[in-house]
């Protein structure tokens, strides 16, 4: 799961130290970081060659197809509105699943966090609406709360899997489930909207406290939320101690403790981290999206982030262009749904066949010599 | 759907008229008066189009929709109700000149849809359960059908079906819309076999098929011979109970390939008659009602041709009932009791679309189970 564990990654530093003599070092730093862009950027296209012929062999067009995925999901300004703005909860939700894994942890409890954290958001600005409280108190009340009952929710689960041991993939997924039935049982009895008879649902929150689009843009600002705490995540998982200690104790936790890091506290705190991610999407679901916390938070945001994260190596940074590829995806899919008269389950296919190559193609990493410091390197 | 294929356009359009007529309550004005030739409709589902439920049932009249000349017709799928579907309303609008929207599930009216009025004018917007009101955008509105009196039917024909007279009902929520179709299909049961009970089971979602089989099952066990359902795919439980060898009546489309011996009847949506009325109007220029609605009277409820579950007294009891109804005569003609005891409907008897019977909030007597 984690970097440390790949035996390749020593072999680098012993292959920089090998080729340091002669070749310019940014120079061959850039040659071996570009392995991690072209593998994953060949599988994609292999990918789509294997789906190509999946269509052919359902008597469908693959250029049409092409075509229609450029249109909806890139081809206009209004398609590259509707592809972030699908991607924005996913690159939230995949940092709450890639933050952990630094640690070794799989945690895939990010959809009870995202509804937590937005139903707790709409809880604490509902009593506001009408009263006059100004957005500049109510909003970030609401953030605090969203990141606060998240984070909570996922810190239960890394607090189990320190304090007694219980595997936190199986722990999160079940308070995952426990949480929608919270936001449920407020939603449809003590916090029900009465007029909503149909859908329960809290009151709205009213306009004042939702948060607006970007300018220039039809994307909410969870976007640029997303994508900023992917860097800022980034770079605390790459370039500080707290990242490196992660990485050891996720490499071999037995090692890390003997080493005397507070193994603990960076589980405790990455799932905390983690919570406090999917909480967030949460806000922006309710304060950009729906306006009111009701059953349609848990559309599968917090799933869908998995596969994000595992497809960006559970790389913070990498996690941001690989939600908009399922962003536009998914925005393309409507398109051809509707163009080519074909199922939605159809770009599902895609997703599944991008999902298996990537995966086969984690075995190619260090197997090709031109991305090896020095060049004479592979796998020894 | 077999009466609209006899139909002459002409006739057609001459009653399409005249019911859309009897049935604005407001109208919208319409900046563009569009060709026939080009009105592109997009269609929104939130499952699948062969969900033998909900979906199926708008899917199916699309289908025919698709036959009208000039008319064109996309849809999408599996939409959340998320602000996925204001994109893919934006989508049609921007990528495929929709001129309008039918956006087919609860969630999708607010925010999505009326956020999307507002900012596209000049494309109509109709969505499918009763919540426009005159402060919403004007190129909104809302239709829908009373199937509630398809439900009643389907209680003549299960009550006389039935031998035991031990019904049961699998539903999802304890709503009012929902109480609505128990009570009616209990009061149908009654006017053939008036010991006849109904007995329910609330699986708390709109889809849960493992709790759906389970209830079914629970049901049968319980003695009930014959077994329908409001969930939103019916499928599950009309299964479960054919293997069973119980009888059924199906909901919301037809569900009677799924059970060749049980089957007696369903109540099914006639979206068909609305769809076609809406792109009637735009070809001609014409304005859509804000607000459509109807039931049998109206045409826009049918119930599933009978199967091998159905007796002769049971076609005869429903095919009479089905008359009345069409003649516009009251299902709920004396005040009734509700199961605790309490007098409801205390004015009867009541028009079929009367407000009062939107908002049940009990089960009456002679249902088993509790309505909260």
């Amino acid at each position: 799961m984690s970097d440390v564990a790949d035996p390749t990654v020593p072999l680098h530093g012993a292959a920089l130290d090998r080729a340091s003599a002669g070749k310019s070092p940014t120079l061959m730093r850039l040659r071996a970081a570009s392995e991690f862009i072209v593998i994953p950027v060949l599988a994609v296209m292999a990918a789509f060659l294997l789906f190509s012929l999946f269509l052919l062999a359902i008597g469908k067009s693959p250029l049409t197809f092409l075509s229609l995925l450029w249109l909806g999901g890139f081809g206009t300004a209004f398609s590259w509105g509707n592809t972030l703005q699908r991607a924005s909860p996913l690159i939230l939700t995949a940092l709450a699943v890639a933050v952990p894994a630094q640690l070794g942890l799989t945690v895939i409890g990010g959809e009870g966090a995202l509804v937590l954290g937005g139903f707790a958001a709409a809880a604490i600005a509902v009593p506001f609406v009408g009263t006059g409280m100004p957005a500049l108190i109510v909003m970030p009340l609401m953030i605090v709360f969203a990141l606060a009952a998240g984070g909570l929710w996922v810190g239960l689960a890394g607090w189990l899997r320190y304090r007694r041991g219980v595997n936190e993939t199986i722990s999160s997924l079940l308070l995952s489930y426990i949480a929608i039935a919270i936001m449920n049982f407020f939603v449809e009895g003590p916090m029900r909207d009465l007029n909503q008879p149909m859908k329960a649902s809290t009151l709205p929150i009213g306009t004042a406290y939702m948060v607006p689009a970007m300018p220039h843009l039809s994307v909410h600002w969870g976007f640029a939320t997303g994508v900023v705490l992917a860097l800022v995540l980034g770079v605390l998982m790459q370039r500080t101690t707290f990242g490196f200690a992660a990485k050891i104790t996720g490499g071999n936790m037995r090692a890390a403790q003997a080493q005397g890091l507070p193994v603990g506290r960076l589980i405790l705190t990455c799932a905390l981290i983690s919570g406090a991610c999917a909480g967030l999407a949460g806000y922006f679901e309710v304060a950009a999206v729906q306006g009111r916390a009701n059953a349609s938070l848990a559309a599968g945001y917090g799933f869908t982030g998995i596969l994000v994260s595992f497809l960006a190596r559970h790389n913070p940074i990498a996690v941001v262009p690989v939600a908009i590829l399922f962003g536009g995806l998914g925005a393309a899919g409507g398109i051809v749904q509707r163009r080519m008269g074909m199922p939605d389950a159809t770009v599902l296919v895609l997703q599944g066949f991008i999902f298996v190559v990537l995966l086969a193609s984690e075995t190619l990493y260090g197997r090709f010599r031109i991305f090896q410091m020095g060049g004479s390197g592979g796998r020894a | 759907m077999l009466t609209m294929a006899g139909v002459n356009r002409r006739k057609f359009l001459q009653t399409t008229a005249a019911s859309a007529a009897g049935l604005t309550l407001g109208t919208a004005s319409f900046r563009a008066a569009r060709a026939a030739t080009d009105l592109t409709v997009g269609v929104i589902y939130v499952g699948a189009r062969d969900d033998f439920g909900w979906n199926q049932a708008h899917a199916v009249a699309v289908q025919a929709l698709k036959g009208v000349p000039g008319v064109k017709v996309v849809e999408e799928e599996n939409v959340p109700e998320t602000d996925a579907v204001a994109k893919t309303m934006e989508s049609m609008i921007n990528l495929d000149g929709a001129a309008l929207i039918l956006p087919t599930s609860f969630g999708y009216y607010s925010p999505f849809m009326i956020e999307e009025a507002k900012s596209h004018p000049d494309v109509q917007f109709r969505h499918a359960a009763p919540l426009w009101t005159d402060k919403d955008p004007k190129n909104a509105g809302s239709y829908f059908a009373f199937l509630d009196q398809a439900h009643y039917i389907d209680g003549v024909a299960a009550g006389a079906a039935s031998v035991s007279g031990k019904l049961g009902f699998v539903a999802a929520k304890p709503i009012g819309i929902v109480l609505r179709n128990i009570n009616s299909f209990l009061l149908g049961a009654r006017t053939v076999n008036p010991k006849a009970t109904c007995q329910v089971i609330f699986t708390g979602e709109w889809s849960l098929p493992v709790r759906e089989a389970e209830a079914t099952n629970a049901l049968v066990d319980a003695g009930c011979d014959l077994i329908t359902c409001h969930v939103d795919g019916p499928k599950v439980v009309i299964q479960t109970a054919e293997s069973r060898g119980v009888k059924t009546c199906g909901h919301n489309a037809s569900q009677a390939p799924l059970a060749p011996k049980g089957f007696v009847t369903g109540a099914e949506y006639k979206w068909i008659t609305i769809y076609k009325g809406f792109a009637e109007l735009l070809g001609k220029g014409q304005p859509l009602p804000n607000i459509t609605f109807g039931g049998y009277d109206k045409d826009m409820v049918q119930n599933t041709p009978y199967g091998a579950g159905a007796t002769d007294k049971a076609r005869m009891a429903a095919d009479a009932a089905i008359k009345d109804l069409k003649a516009g005569k009251p299902i709920w003609t004396t005040a009734v009791k509700d199961n605790k005891g309490q007098v409801v409907l205390p004015n009867a008897p009541y028009d079929n679309y009367a407000p009062d019977l939107n908002s049940m909030t009990y089960l009456i007597e002679g249902v088993i189970g509790s309505a909260s």
